[in-house]
């Protein structure tokens, strides 16, 4: 097999790249999103933090490292499923929608090979938009309360590089969940030509995910939905850390990827394109 | 039938059922010779386009198989399709990127070609389309006739066997009309097989060679465009200030359907000469002011095999 025939067509994932952090409607969103940092530390700067206060909350003052963390806890439930809804839900109903999918497909790409493309290009827009909120939220709380030993959850402190190790694991753990997220928004992708729809769709299915999530006497189902273990992440603020506590997450959202992109795939190579 | 080898498209019972229960294209057997231009020809809505989509793959067919230059598809797409430039109802792009950046994200999901030489090539089929000045202007600023010159440019990206285009015209102005026609007569020049899906019976009057017309889902004729043409017995028609006499001379040399009006006379040619009818006409002292050779239009034929108008949804 030469070169030219790895999996991943590496071209028209550059292409696809190009086309998503390219346009300005996605510009806008990464406005959005990074304004929720800054709108966090401005607040925190103004009130202080108060007793009611979660942990993370509570930190703020003390580390501006916990902005970052402040901001991903904030965004998770909406505003990034939004963002990974509009891109994922758009990578094929766009295309199919303003007709340049079936040019595409004549080109020919091979559609199995395009939805790894796609898919490949959804991961990296859920990593970007993360380490986006991450980063604008760290940047603006050391710039606002400054830096120093990070306190954990169970109370010891931990020096500020394995503080900020500790975010990045927080950050890949995210976006793992908006993966998942985003394999359900590639598939819902293949089923119509309106984004828009496929976007909304989406987003209904993390709401209501969530909204089941708070049922308690649905508690039997809580560990398949999608969202269940999104907030796991304060997992990662333990010390020792352990990475046990994850697992479930992990495996919940690699099922999803798994079961929502083959999905996918056995919709979309099989499927008239008459967009 | 000729073998497939010298066919750039052929297929057998192509068939199209919608889900809705409709039968789009019903059982065609497509010929299209290497090296032709295949007019294929019908009213909107008889299943050109459809049939487009089968050909290239983008949808399934119901029953039927078909090849594209000799290789069997669906199967050899991605070893055939790089050798076939498509232009399919109309043309689709981003419309916030320029039209360079559209053509660069087409060649980019090429995998068969160089990414180095992508530039070069653009700019080439850009020029060759006309559109050498507004290739970094934003598609959705393109006017009609351009969105369909940037489509064009994008199925002659690279050299191609085969170009299939539906309605390549739409849109243009009749500047552009022309400059579109003598591209298409270009690249058949130069040996590509080009097949024309229009429902205008000029442009196929103008560069086709071969002729497919497509009614109602069927098939309906094929073969080359003389051919086609004779179809429908041409009539001989004299100008005159003397028809009566002229209709005389024509019913006297044997013609059937003889014809008068107020200032000619025209009958069915059959196997008559007409030079010979000429020198008779002369002969028998008829002014003579024009003689015509009438070949059926090829709309009358059009007419003849679909049964009804031009423009007519099936």
């Amino acid at each position: 097999m030469s070169r030219a025939e790895s999996a991943v067509h590496a071209r028209l994932l550059r292409s696809e790249l190009r086309l998503i952090f390219g346009r300005r409607r996605n510009w806008v969103g990464a406005l959005v999103l990074s304004s929720v940092p800054i709108l966090i530390a401005i607040a925190v700067r103004a009130a202080g933090s108060s007793s009611g206060d979660s942990f993370v909350f509570g930190q703020i003052t003390d580390n501006g490292l916990f902005v970052a963390l402040a901001a991903l806890t904030v965004e998770l439930p909406f505003f990034l499923p939004i963002a990974v809804s509009a891109i994922s839900a758009d990578a094929v109903a766009g295309e199919a929608n303003i007709g340049t999918l079936r040019y595409l497909l004549v080109t020919p790409v091979d559609r199995a090979r395009l939805l790894v493309v796609k898919m490949t290009a959804i991961a990296i827009f859920a990593a970007v938009a993360v380490l986006l909120v991450a980063t604008v939220g760290a940047g603006t709380g050391l710039a606002i309360f400054g830096g120093g030993d990070v306190l954990t959850v169970s109370g010891t402190t931990l020096g500020f590089g394995e503080g900020l190790l500790r975010l990045l694991l927080v950050c890949a753990y995210v976006t793992l969940c908006l993966v998942a997220l985003g394999a359900v928004g590639l598939f819902v992708s293949t089923l119509t030509e309106q984004p828009i729809a496929a976007t909304i769709a989406t987003l209904v299915v993390t709401l209501a995910s969530q909204i089941l999530d708070a049922l308690s006497q649905l508690s039997a189902i809580h560990p398949y939905l999608l969202t269940h273990y999104w907030t796991d992440f304060g997992e990662l603020l333990r010390d020792p850390l352990s990475l046990a506590p994850l697992g479930p997450g992990v495996l919940c959202a690699v099922a999803y990827i798994a079961v929502f992109g083959t999905a996918a795939w056995a919709r979309f190579t099989t499927a008239d394109v008459s967009a | 039938m000729e073998s497939s080898s010298t066919l750039a498209i052929s297929s057998s019972g192509l068939t199209k059922r919608f889900a809705s229960g409709q039968v789009a294209v019903n059982g065609i057997d497509l010929a299209v010779p290497t090296g032709s231009v295949y007019g294929f020809l019908g009213p909107n809505g008889s299943g050109k386009t459809t049939t487009i989509r089968m050909l290239l793959g983008l949808l399934h067919p119901t029953s039927g198989e078909h090849t594209l230059l000799g290789q069997p598809m669906p199967s050899s797409s991605a070893v055939v399709l790089p050798r076939v430039g498509a232009l399919v109802e109309g043309p689709a792009f981003h419309p916030y990127l320029s039209g360079r950046d559209n053509l660069l994200r087409l060649d980019a999901a090429d995998r068969s070609v160089n990414g180095r030489t992508a530039s070069t090539r653009i700019t080439a089929a850009l020029d060759r389309v006309g559109l050498g000045h507004a290739g970094s202007k934003r598609y959705r600023h393109y006017s009609l006739g351009m969105r369909q010159r940037l489509g064009i440019a994008a199925a002659l990206l690279r050299p191609r066997e085969l170009l299939v285009l539906d309605e390549p015209t739409n849109g243009l102005d009749p500047q552009g009309t022309r400059e579109v026609r003598a591209l298409l007569v270009e690249v058949a020049a130069s040996g590509s097989t080009v097949v024309l899906s229009t429902h205008l019976l000029s442009e196929v009057e103008q560069v086709c060679t071969h002729v497919g017309v497509m009614h109602r889902g069927s098939l309906v004729a094929q073969e080359p465009l003389a051919a086609l043409r004779n179809r429908r017995a041409p009539r001989f028609v004299v100008t005159t200030s003397d028809p009566a006499a002229a209709s005389a001379v024509l019913t006297t040399a044997g013609l059937a359907d003889v014809t008068t009006g107020p200032d000619s006379a025209s009958a069915l040619l059959g196997a008559a000469q007409p030079e010979a009818l000429v020198v008779s006409l002369v002969e028998a002292a008829v002014p003579v002011r024009g003689v015509t050779v009438a070949a059926a239009t090829l709309e009358e034929t059009f007419v003849e095999l679909t049964g009804e108008g031009f423009d007519v949804a099936g």
